[in-house]
């Protein structure tokens, strides 16, 4: 049987199961910590570090450590607002994010953070890298300029085999990523559909279809990023 | 005591933040009570004849012409304002950063599919023509600003909170709904 443990997250009472990961004992409990590259129930990857959070003074990313009982987490400080901070500015100067020509504006989760956290102009410089575009695929435009590597689509979207739709290819500067042809073509509608809304930004488009919802009822137009799990639990 | 001076202008933009601006509607009655204009496309005043309290930019830096207008602003404006995406982080004409100047010169007046009769293969390059740089710059990239307001365009309320705080010296506190990059 799972046992029940109990810790505080900025001083409030939580409680959870032992071995959960943190990010998820957290949502349970109604306090939000924010994820790129995570997805509940997904073996972690703990690439982005945006849910980094202390936990007994030292700083780990909560996507990827286990509840343990007594454990006193840092999560709304000024100190990691501000990391967190620096970690979405530092994306979006490293791709090319262009928001007013996005088709995933308004529903991207890395725009969202740019939002909760008020990044009005990213502290580093814009790198401006060129990134090729692949759009041979029948379903879906692979906008690299804006992948920021979570690896979400490689985890998730896979054919009847079991086999990765969606790879890395390349190391360090070079990595990019990119989409399997042949398993490309024996896409679904509600696969492409999927691939383009576990993507947290607007990377994977669905083609022949964009800018559906109108500006002011999308994702995020209204509601911050994390508010329903923050709703939920009052 | 006089009113505090505004002046504007739009580089490599659209005009789209300009009329935004004007979509603060009656709002503009109170604004003329608050403020005066100087140098704005607004009141047509070309050059600047005052030294300004606050400088609005919009769009980012494409040319020559436009490194000039921002250092000018810069030299007689006591504030300096980012207004919208272009202003911030190059915008739209941002697209053709990472794509070499001559790529994007040839594929405009020789290759493009909607290039006419250029039989000539002639590339404008008149000494009367500001030079195009090799990217789109970002204003802070090229002189200091001192706030930044997003948005394609940044919403009339935004603008109008925004200037109201710095002219009322009021804290400026900004809904959600407000911040937004396109």
């Amino acid at each position: 049987m799972s046992e029940t443990i109990k810790f505080t997250i900025d001083g409030k009472e939580c409680q959870g199961t032992k071995g959960q990961l943190l990010v998820d004992a957290a949502a349970d409990n109604g306090v939000y910590i924010p994820i790129l590259c995570h997805m509940r129930d997904l073996i972690p990857a703990g690439s982005c570090r945006m849910c980094t959070v202390k936990v007994n003074g030292r700083n780990m990313a909560a996507c990827t450590t286990p509840a343990e009982e007594g454990m006193a987490i840092e999560n709304n400080t000024p100190e990691f607002l501000d990391i967190r901070k620096a970690i979405v500015e530092m994306l979006f100067v490293e791709g090319n994010h262009f928001c007013p020509a996005c088709e995933k504006s308004g529903n991207c989760d890395l725009q969202a953070l740019g939002y909760k956290y008020q990044m009005m102009v990213p502290r580093f410089p814009y790198a401006f890298e060129r990134r090729e575009i692949d759009a041979t695929t029948p379903k879906i435009f692979l906008e690299r300029n804006r992948c920021i590597f979570c690896k979400r689509c490689v985890r998730v979207i896979k054919d009847e085999e079991g086999r990765s739709i969606f790879a890395f290819k390349g190391r360090g500067t070079t990595l990019e990523i990119n989409i399997d042809r042949k398993l490309a073509a024996t896409m679904t509608d509600e696969m492409a559909q999927k691939a383009m809304d576990i993507c947290p930004v607007g990377c994977i488009l669905k083609k022949e279809i964009g800018f559906v919802t109108p500006i002011g009822q999308r994702k995020y137009d209204t509601m911050p990023i994390g508010s329903d799990i923050e709703n939920n639990h009052q | 005591m006089s009113k505090p001076i505004i002046a504007t202008t739009s580089l490599a933009g659209c005009f789209g933040c300009h009329m935004a601006i004007l979509d603060i509607d009656a709002r503009i009655l109170q604004l003329i009570d608050l403020v005066e204009f100087n140098k704005s496309p607004i009141d047509d005043i070309k050059t600047f004849t005052k030294e300004c309290d606050i400088g609005i930019i919009e769009g980012g830096c494409c040319n020559s012409e436009n490194i000039h207008v921002l250092k000018e602003f810069r030299k007689h404006c006591k504030i300096l304002i980012s207004l919208g995406e272009c202003a911030i982080m190059g915008g739209l004409p941002a697209l053709r950063n990472g794509i070499d100047v001559k790529e994007c010169i040839e594929e405009a007046y020789l290759n493009g599919p909607t290039v006419g009769k250029n039989t000539e293969r002639i590339l404008p390059n008149d000494e009367e023509l500001p030079m195009i740089l090799d990217k789109v710059y970002p204003c802070h990239e090229i002189v200091k600003i001192d706030y930044y307001l997003p948005g394609c365009p940044p919403k009339a309320d935004l603008i109008w909170a925004a200037v109201v705080a710095l002219v009322t010296g009021d804290e400026l506190n900004i809904p959600y709904e407000l911040i937004k990059f396109d």
